[in-house]
């Protein structure tokens, strides 16, 4: 539904474009290219981002590296609050313009949040349901897999969901370092004054995020009933 | 002062009414005490007495007014309510949790402190140490106390008590029972209280309204409820030691024989014989010269000794005694922890008020049960 | 070495620019928590709205917020219009679904006891509910806080002031110091609201 609206919101702003100078930055092509940078970014990012948290949160949720893990839980906090226009510009200044900056801005904001649910969610597993798979005589590996992921899942999944929405807003202000998707299409709308841009921006970046939102939801939801 | 007229509720989207038809009156500073199975409709009943809950049918007048004509707000100022979670608010002070009703009808602030500190020494707290606590640093019992105290702070002619003995250990329990039944002589109250615990209702009730499933099923004095059960439902509830449990209805003071007689630690052993055979007491009561019972002499060691000796001599010290407030099923208690067949009944002042002995008792138990 | 050059050279700027900074800030959120709080509350009596109204908060939030930005310009124009307009937008979430969830989690015991010693329902709301609920409400404004900061720093681009500026002028004129300068302070401002807050949370909880 969500990809239907985006469809036809495209359309729609390309077939009306208003006025020339929105009809040049509003061509399919164009439109297609920026898409596929904003989603390109988020997904990549996304990916990547899963990949490191999931295991280093694992990581530091042992017993033996208990210590590592309540200072690491207190840095990501502190991180958390850091504003993502922040991250952006502080990747700016050290990596310079362009995709790759991007990536590795939206990398590193989305990483937070799953760092942290997986480790919180790991922790809130009750020391007691443990015990019992350690009575059972159950090996690490399996109660990981078994016992302390499943139970973990619900709020990781919440971890990742929050960090892929908040990763497609973020993804339109990666354009002002020079790495394209919707936010191009904002920005040039607030600086040439022309809401079909701004308007076509706006919503597709919109609807990108509810329909990751839902996808995910979805997922969580398959997963849910076969564990 | 309170009373029910056909009352029915039905919940929405339920079938069955939580109380169906019910009838009762309570007079003017009496107890009657709500008793039944969890869900029979006891707190729905009493809700709907301050209007937490509007009846689907029929009418309740409380002093002789349709409830459902009163502003709620006034209706319940005036009617103490003791909830059957206690409620207390957690974010106040024990002070101004007892002062809410009173700040709420808008008394001045010096009255209400006076009052709340009235009402905590009437509880049994005492104000220096809880006025400034907060709900969470109070015992279950503390808090329950507490709650009466809410209830009673404004002087409410009327107290609904929802279980306020409930989460407490049975020793707290009976001490709570005792102080606020010695707490009602005095207030005179007209007070509707739930349970769903027999003892409890038989020991506190002035009347007694069994209720199952949402329906009244007898509604009578104690007395009347263990003598003469309704229906097989009411001999269920009320176990089957029903004669045990009846001597919780009588005072040990009304029943204990005064007319017996006592003596002096002075006196000689052949005047002691002399009093002991007139009645046929197991034991002679010594006393000091202020009345106050001392000691005892058993009539077997007084028949066995001979000669000049005084009475003081054979004299065993006093355990097995009783105050006269206390029932006969704690007197018949006593008795059997110490061993005796008697127990000495004392006044407040701790003067000799008469003896009650295990033979009389069960005269006694005869007389009522027929 | 330049950094501190120009933070020296610049530091009456700077201050400027987070005091429009926190001004921005502090005028959304005391607008939110009027706004927030009275609506929390309102769908706490009309439970049939608030189902709609806490999805409808919840869709605002996963639109982003540069988005959010571009769809109120038409509507209040360049400046902090604009910007305190969407500010408010975002706090409101939290503070609604807070105070919510704070007076529904109140047991329900404590709320049966004050009506039945006869609370008036305004009483009620405002000796028990608030104050029961308002450590809830806190976290929730605390929240608010953390995100709008940065979100009033996005508002920098479409003419709203504050500590944004230096970002987008540092990026728009490579100049790598400046750019610096708008993120460090912004995230200091951001990690000193959350711990301010965090501390007053932290009173009133106990
Ligand atoms: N608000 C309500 N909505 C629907 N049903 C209710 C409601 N309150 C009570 N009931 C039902 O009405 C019946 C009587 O409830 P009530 O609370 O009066 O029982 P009770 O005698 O006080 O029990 P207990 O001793 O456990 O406190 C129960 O079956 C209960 O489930
Ligand atoms: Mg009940």
């Amino acid at each position: 539904m969500f990809v239907t609206c985006g469809g036809a919101a495209a359309v729609y702003f390309v077939e009306n474009p208003g006025s020339a100078m929105a009809a040049r930055v509003l061509t399919y092509n164009h439109l297609a290219v920026l898409t596929a940078q904003h989603v390109g970014m988020v997904v990549i990012s996304s990916l990547l981002a899963a990949t490191t948290a999931l295991p280093l949160g694992i990581l530091i949720s042992r017993p033996r590296l208990r210590l590592l893990g309540t200072i690491l839980e207190n840095i990501v906090n502190i991180g958390q609050t850091i504003p993502s226009i922040a991250v952006i510009a502080l990747s700016f200044t050290v990596l310079g313009l362009g995709f790759n900056t991007a990536l590795f801005a939206l990398w590193l904001y989305s990483l937070l949040p799953i760092l942290r649910n997986t480790y919180a969610g790991i922790m809130s597993v009750p020391p007691g349901v443990r015990e019992a798979a350690v009575g059972m005589g159950m090996r690490p590996w399996r109660i990981l897999f078994k016992v302390e992921l499943p139970l973990a899942f619900p709020i990781i999944m919440a971890g990742i969901r929050t960090a892929v929405v908040v990763n497609v807003g973020t993804a339109t202000l990666a354009t002002f370092i020079g790495a394209g998707g919707f936010g191009h299409l904002i920005v040039t709308g607030i600086m040439v004054r022309r809401l079909q841009l701004l308007l076509s921006g706006c919503i597709l970046s919109a609807l990108l995020a509810m329909l990751c939102d839902h996808l995910l939801g979805m997922v969580e939801e398959k997963v849910k009933a076969s564990i | 002062m309170i009373k029910l007229e056909g009352v029915t509720k039905i919940f929405p989207r339920q079938k069955v009414p939580a109380v169906k038809n019910l009838s009762m009156e309570v007079a003017e500073g009496e107890i009657c005490v709500l008793v039944g199975p969890s869900g029979c409709g006891k707190t729905t009943t009493m809700k709907m007495i301050n209007r937490l809950i509007e009846p689907t049918e029929g009418k309740i007048y409380v002093n002789g007014r349709d409830v459902a004509e009163v502003d709620p707000i006034k209706l319940r100022q005036n009617i103490g309510y003791v909830i059957q979670e206690i409620g207390l608010f957690p974010h106040m002070t024990i002070a101004e949790n007892i002062a809410t009703v009173p700040r709420e009808k808008g008394w001045p602030e010096d009255k209400i402190q006076e009052r709340v500190d009235v009402l905590l020494e009437l509880v049994g707290l005492d104000p220096e140490v809880y006025r400034n606590r907060k709900p969470a640093d109070l015992s279950g019992g503390q808090r329950q106390r507490v709650g009466v105290a809410r209830a009673l702070a404004a002087d409410p002619p009327i107290l609904l008590m929802d279980e306020p003995f409930g989460a407490v250990d049975p020793i707290t329990r009976a001490h709570l029972q005792n102080e606020f039944l010695s707490l009602q002589k005095k207030m005179k109250k007209t007070i509707m209280f739930v349970t769903h615990d027999i003892d409890e209702a038989i020991k506190m009730g002035d009347k007694i309204a069994v209720m199952r499933a949402g329906e009244l099923v007898q509604y009578d004095t104690p007395d009347r409820i263990l003598s003469a059960p309704a229906d097989d439902f009411v001999v269920a509830l009320v176990g089957h030691n029903r004669a045990l449990k009846r001597l919780n209805l009588v005072k040990a003071g009304d029943v204990a024989r005064k007319d017996v007689p006592v003596a002096k630690g002075t006196c000689s052993l052949e005047e002691a014989k002399k009093l002991l055979q007139a009645d046929n007491l197991p034991v002679i009561v010594i006393v000091d010269g202020l009345n106050r019972p001392r000691g005892v002499a058993y009539k077997e060691e007084l028949l066995r000794r001979n000669g000049q000796a005084h009475l003081q001599e054979i004299m065993t010290p006093l355990e097995s005694v009783a105050d006269e407030d206390a029932t006969l099923y704690d007197a018949l208690s006593t008795m059997l922890n110490y061993g005796e067949r008697y127990v000495v009944v004392m006044n407040h002042n701790k003067e000799f008020q008469g003896i009650i002995t295990f033979g009389y008792l069960l005269e006694l138990m005869k007389e009522n049960g027929s | 070495m330049s950094f501190w050059f120009l933070v020296v050279s610049r530091w009456q700027s700077i201050l400027e620019s987070t005091w429009e900074h926190i001004l921005i800030v502090a005028v959304a959120v005391c607008v939110a928590v009027v706004l927030g709080v009275g609506l929390g509350v309102m769908i706490t009596y009309w439970r049939s709205l608030a189902g709609p109204v806490l999805y409808f908060c919840q869709v605002v939030m996963t639109i982003p917020s540069l988005a959010m930005l571009g769809l109120l310009l038409p509507v209040f124009g360049i400046g902090y219009k604009t910007g305190v307009a969407t500010l408010i937008l975002y706090s409101l979430l939290p503070i609604v679904r807070n105070t919510y969830a704070g007076i529904e989690g109140i047991e329900p015991a404590i709320i049966e006891a004050a009506k039945g010693m006869g609370m008036r329902e305004i009483t009620i709301l405002r000796r028990i509910k608030l104050p029961l609920a308002w450590p809830v409400i806190l976290a929730g404004i605390r929240t608010a806080v953390v995100m709008i900061v940065g979100i009033a720093a996005i508002a920098s681009y479409i003419g709203a002031g504050g500590l944004g500026e230096f970002i987008f002028r540092g990026i728009s004129q490579w100049n790598l110091q400046l750019v610096l300068v708008g993120a460090v302070c912004v995230s200091i401002l951001a990690v000193l609201a959350d711990g301010l807050l965090k501390r007053v949370e932290g009173r009133t909880r106990r």
